[in-house]
């Protein structure tokens, strides 16, 4: 077993991200991510990867386009703002079906907006982003242990669906240090025949490209694309339970929003009130299951966010409005308290909203 | 299962971080949870900076310290700011050196050392922030003081070996020393 | 009876889609004849842009990639940073490469990528349908410069050797036109260099060839070719701007 030593979230994630085979590194800075940036261009050289630091977040990403059309693991890593600026090449990556990690460490908005943590890029980063019919995989880590454990599965799923995926993150996860082990592991071997190795005279051109003037052709495509999206929604939905077992109001939050909701959760339980909270890990696809399942026992659902209420859709959608779903939320880096948290339960168990 | 929440407030410069960072990692080399989460962006070139350690023996909820069992105040903003915010029964700790005023609440302890003063006077400049931790762990038992050392080498850099043993004098300084 | 004339092997068979008179197909052939002459078809891989030349990942005989609109340089240097043992080269118009993209171009030069980019100058946007480029010429009419381009409103062109040629990043900088025979072989001469540089890891390479848009310019494909000489070549003159490695061979 590994020695556990306190990481910061983001150095945790580059670490994992190198340890996953990662070698290709493309960033801007911007707080509060750019300990990742600072993590790789130390590590990188001397481990023979590449570490660049590109003039914009736009070039970051096409960068991260070019390298893995090769066939490389690469990532770029940000924060909001500059989570827009790459939504263009995150859509082309999207029609290319070009597999990468994009680490998005969330801070308030909209516009510059502030630098301290909050969760209002859910809607850009669960329907998509950009333009064009696509979703990414999308992960979304409550502890440092998971800033670095769901670099790996992100890859080793971004590879497996041929999708880019984002780590969704926000500027407490990122800053905050805890007991991390990490693990050398091999990602799973998956071959890359489309990849850009040159011909070598041997093959026809490999061609990536997101172009099709046809109509019919690119509605096949993308037809192609959702059922590939289906298996995802079917096999990979992945979220965790918390005092479930009995509970009466589910708390649905992720992230810090969870950590958060989980003292909430146990003041609730010693005041006597059956609660309980779904953590889901991947908000794309969001674990619909769980939540329409939790439906036929809870009587009632709280949405615990970062923003103005983005996720509460989703949760609306899972359990296709069959309890009433109420909103507790702060935003512009704003974290709600345990104790805010724990009113809405309180509200919700006495049958108000 | 017992938690203890801690908040440690000053300005930028002073080491909260740092000290946040060695009180973490006493409480992980005990087998226990813990969390660190600074505050971040522009206060921390001079403006308040705090930094939120919790050790628990659960596993541990919000990182963010709301309501500290322990408040160290290294300034005066710190403790206006967060007197009120500890529980009844909670440690207030005062750097009397920096921080003129009394804590005014009577349902909290209240220690003050003039831990900067001392760091000047017994050539420990910029360890203030350990001599307080060390009056910190004497007062409150916080970390039991078999892993001052231990959690002292992983925190100070193998760069800077040379302070690890003016770090654990600090603290020592800060343990021995009798309040008035 | 022997073969005098054939398509380089670095072409597909795709017929191209480029309208009559406009001389992308000949810059196509050269690009192709320097791969060819190298014979690095086998490791090279091929950066599209946005605008007329689109498609040319249906043309070239290697792996292509299809970058969006100015980001091909960037997207070239994640291909090249993956496995600098390739051959990496984006093929880019006036709009893409001068406006949109300017800021890619300018950082990858600064970085000496060790790329090939091989930029098409027609000073007009052909794809969409001919509105004024940032290369467009002072008076000329264009979609949406139907008065002709006034410089006090809209600025003036961008002369992208002129402005790369300043920067110690690059190595290599020239401009050539192809509307006529000993332009042509001046052209694939310099495009042979710029792949040839980058062979020899010599850093940043950018070919401007002066092109021609009958359809867009509203003219006759000779006539097209005689505006490249009177009025094109006056505004961008033909030269290397800036060769380091011929400096330093002098010195």
């Amino acid at each position: 077993m590994a020695e556990k030593i306190l990481m910061k979230g983001n150095e945790a994630l580059a670490e994992a991200a190198i340890m996953a085979g990662c070698r290709h590194y493309f960033g801007y800075p911007i707080t509060p991510q750019t300990e990742v940036a600072a993590y790789m261009s130390r590590r990188m050289p001397k481990i023979g990867g590449c570490f660049l630091q590109a003039e914009s977040e736009i070039a970051a990403i096409n960068m991260v386009i070019g390298a893995a059309a090769a066939g490389k693991r690469a990532m770029t890593s940000s924060s909001s703002p500059g989570i827009s600026l790459k939504s263009e090449g995150i859509s082309y990556m999207a029609g290319c079906d070009l597999p990468a990690l994009i680490v998005n460490v969330q801070r308030g908005g909209p516009g510059l907006g502030g630098i301290q943590p909050s969760q209002s890029d859910y809607f850009q980063a669960t329907r998509g982003g950009g333009h064009g019919d696509y979703h990414l995989l999308v992960l979304a880590p409550s502890s440092v242990q998971e800033m670095a454990d769901l670099v790996f599965q992100g890859f080793d799923l971004a590879e497996k669906y041929r999708m880019p995926c984002m780590l969704l993150a926000d500027g407490t996860m990122g800053q905050m240090m805890e007991p991390v082990e990490l693990h050398e592991r091999a990602g799973e071997a998956v071959q890359k025949p489309w990849a850009l190795t040159g011909t070598e005279g041997k093959r026809r051109p490999n061609i990536i490209n997101s172009l099709a003037l046809e109509p019919a052709e690119l509605e096949k495509w993308n037809e192609e694309r959702f059922q590939r999206y289906d298996v995802v929604r079917q096999k990979e939905q992945m979220s965790e339970s918390y005092r479930m077992e009995d509970a009466e109001i589910c708390v649905v939050a992720f992230g810090i929003a969870a950590r958060v909701s989980q003292n909430a959760v146990d003041a609730a339980r010693a005041k006597g009130i059956k609660a309980g909270m779904i953590r889901p890990i991947t908000l794309w696809p969001f674990p619909e299951k769980t939540l329409k399942s939790a439906a036929e026992r809870c009587r009632s659902f709280i949405s615990v966010e970062l923003n103005m209420g983005q996720m509460i859709e989703d949760v609306r959608l899972s359990i296709e409005c069959k309890r009433p779903v109420s909103l507790c939320c702060r935003t512009g880096g704003m974290i709600p308290s345990p104790d805010e948290v724990l009113s809405a339960i309180e509200r919700a168990a006495e049958g108000g909203k | 299962m017992s938690t203890t929440q801690v908040l440690i407030a000053g300005f930028g410069g002073q080491g909260i971080l740092f000290a946040g960072k060695f009180l973490a990692y006493a409480g992980l080399l005990q087998g226990r949870n813990v969390s660190w989460l600074p505050s971040y962006g522009p206060e921390m070139r001079g403006g308040t900076a705090n930094c939120s350690v919790i050790l628990s023996d659960a596993q541990v909820g919000s990182p963010i310290v709301g309501r500290p069992d322990i408040l160290i105040a290294m300034n005066l903003p710190s403790l206006d700011k967060y007197e009120n915010e500890a529980p009844a029964g909670a440690s207030i700790f005062v750097d009397s050196s920096l921080v003129s005023r009394r804590v005014r609440r009577q349902d909290v302890n209240a220690y003050y050392i003039p831990a900067t003063q001392i760091s000047n006077d017994q050539g420990y400049q910029t360890l203030a922030n350990m001599i307080l931790m060390g009056h910190v762990i004497a007062k409150t038992g916080v970390i039991p003081q078999d892993m001052i050392a231990p959690a002292m080498k992983k925190v100070v850099s193998a760069r800077h070996a040379e302070l690890l043993d003016k770090n654990i004098e600090a603290v020592q300084l800060g343990i021995d020393y009798k309040e008035e | 009876m022997s073969m005098v004339f054939e398509k380089p092997k670095a072409l597909t068979s795709a017929p191209l889609h480029y309208c009559p008179g406009c001389t992308h197909g000949i810059i196509h052939r050269l690009v192709a004849e320097a791969m060819d002459s190298l014979d690095i078809t086998g490791r090279t891989i091929g950066v599209a842009s946005v605008g007329c030349s689109v498609f040319a990942y249906n043309y070239f005989n290697c792996d292509m990639v299809q970058a969006a609109h100015g980001r091909a340089p960037a997207v070239a240097t994640g291909v090249k940073r993956a496995d600098p043992s390739k051959i990496v080269f984006t093929y880019q118009g006036d709009g893409d490469l001068a406006s949109i993209g300017t800021a890619e171009t300018v950082h990858s030069a600064a970085r000496g990528e060790n790329i090939t980019i091989i930029f098409v100058n027609n000073a007009i946007y052909g794809m969409t349908g001919g509105q004024m480029a940032p290369t467009s010429l002072p008076g000329q009419v264009t979609q949406t410069s139907p008065y002709g381009r006034d410089v006090n409103t809209v600025g003036y062109p961008v002369r992208i050797c002129e402005l790369l040629a300043t920067l110690d990043g690059t190595g290599y900088v020239e401009r050539v036109a192809v509307n006529n025979v000993k332009n042509v072989r001046s052209a694939k001469r310099a495009i042979e260099k710029a792949f040839r540089n980058q062979v020899e890891g010599k850093g940043f390479s950018l070919v401007e060839v002066i092109s021609t848009c009958p359809t867009n310019w509203g003219k006759t494909p000779q006539d097209a070719l005689k505006w490249v000489e009177t009025d094109m070549i006056p505004y961008y003159p033909l030269g290397v701007y800036k060769d380091k490695y011929a400096k330093e061979a002098a010195k």
